[in-house]
């Protein structure tokens, strides 16, 4: 084989179905939520550390900033759990078809926002 | 391994730009991939202005129309124009599909047309199948039997046994499917991919195969069958409308089923 020959172009030009984005989303907040678990553990352990410890890990959680994140981190959450159990119903060898594909999908995004919309509500 | 950009030779540079006659009323634009190994130089993108009312209307009649009348030098591969041989495979506006069974009136705009994705470029179009083909070949793509067959008749097939092949022997090999699966682009030497994979589930289903505990346990590798992780590219863009992705949960569930 000549080693000179080029790799034609993939991601550059080739479009993902919704599946696909899907599915590297599914991949990303996978790892998205293993950071978060180890901000987690911090104000777990903030917790068990005494009253002054619970209270600078409360005051660090209040900025704007920190709120944007762990709301992503919970949508990371509800999103990858729902695409989860699309995983499981496809391990039944369900839910292939071309038609219903996007349909899914779309499923998965609306239950994953309402799951995050009604944590919000509750909390 | 992952890589998201192109290595430097692969990187892609402007090209020429290929005038409609004049008096052309029905122009459209197509832009295509190109790479002369003799030049030395990266691949470009030249841009050809087609006169669609003097034109076919597939696709692939617009690259032939492109190659006989206006440049000459572009490469591609293409047979039987109706979708059975498989050999128009190529990335059209970011899909990949055969460009003899498209209409260029399905698309708007200008028309975008790259090789199979991720593949080693031999010329223009034209990519090196050869690592498919031998990963083709590994699956045993051939009835294989323990029993002597009938010495006064062929083996047979019920209606049923036979239905289950259909949706599976429709595939040309294209590859259409497994070059649209990042997976595939990632770690093709050692995953098969959804055409190979829908190819030995299409010989695990065979009722008059005798070796179906053999094949099982060739696919049963971290590699060759597990990198599928439904991605669902491959059912996306199978241009003869076939469920590859079906095919190998079916294959890992006939792994789990015989435990």
């Amino acid at each position: 084989m000549n080693n000179s020959r080029p790799l034609s172009p993939h991601l550059q030009v080739y479009k993902l179905p919704l599946t696909g984005i899907i599915s590297i989303t599914h991949r990303m907040t996978g790892v998205m939520l293993c950071f978060g678990l180890i901000l987690f553990v911090c104000i777990v352990s903030a917790i068990a550390g005494g009253e002054q410890a619970y209270n600078d890990i409360q005051g660090f959680l209040d900025g704007w900033l920190v709120r944007l994140v762990y709301w992503g981190f919970i949508y990371a959450l509800f999103f990858h759990f729902c695409h989860g159990i699309r995983h499981l119903i496809w391990d039944v060898g369900k839910s292939f078809d071309l038609e219903t594909m996007d349909q899914y999908a779309i499923y998965e995004l609306i239950a994953s926002l309402t799951l995050t919309v009604l944590t919000f509500i509750f909390i | 391994m992952v890589e998201f950009t192109l290595p430097k030779n692969s990187v892609l540079t402007e090209g020429k730009t290929f005038k409609a006659p004049k008096g052309a009323t029905n122009i459209r634009r197509f832009e295509v991939y190109r790479w002369d190994p003799d030049s030395g130089k990266n691949p470009r993108i030249d841009a050809y202005e087609v006169d669609l009312d003097d034109c076919g209307p597939m696709l692939l009649d617009a690259i032939l129309k492109i190659k006989n009348e206006i440049d000459s030098t572009v490469s591609f591969r293409r047979s039987c124009r109706e979708g059975v041989c498989g050999s128009c495979a190529m990335t059209i506006n970011g899909k990949n599909t055969l460009a003899c069974i498209k209409a260029i009136k399905d698309y708007e705009g200008t028309i975008k047309i790259f090789p199979l994705p991720h593949m080693s470029v031999i010329k223009d179009l034209v990519v090196d199948m050869e690592n498919f083909f031998a990963q083709y070949a590994s699956i045993k793509p051939w009835i294989e039997t323990q029993t002597p067959a009938p010495s006064d008749r062929e083996r047979l097939q019920s209606k049923e046994d036979r239905a289950k092949l259909d949706g599976l022997y429709e595939c040309v090999l294209c590859a259409c499917c497994s070059t649209s699966c990042p997976s595939y682009w990632w770690n093709s030497d050692r995953y098969l991919g959804p055409a190979i994979l829908l190819q030995a589930y299409r010989w695990l289903v065979d009722s008059r195969d005798e070796n179906t505990g053999e094949r099982l346990d060739e696919l049963e590798d971290p590699f060759k069958l597990y990198r599928c992780h439904t991605i669902m590219n491959c059912t996306d863009t199978c241009p003869k409308g076939l469920n590859p992705a079906k095919a190998i949960a079916e294959t890992k569930k006939l792994l789990i089923q015989r435990q």
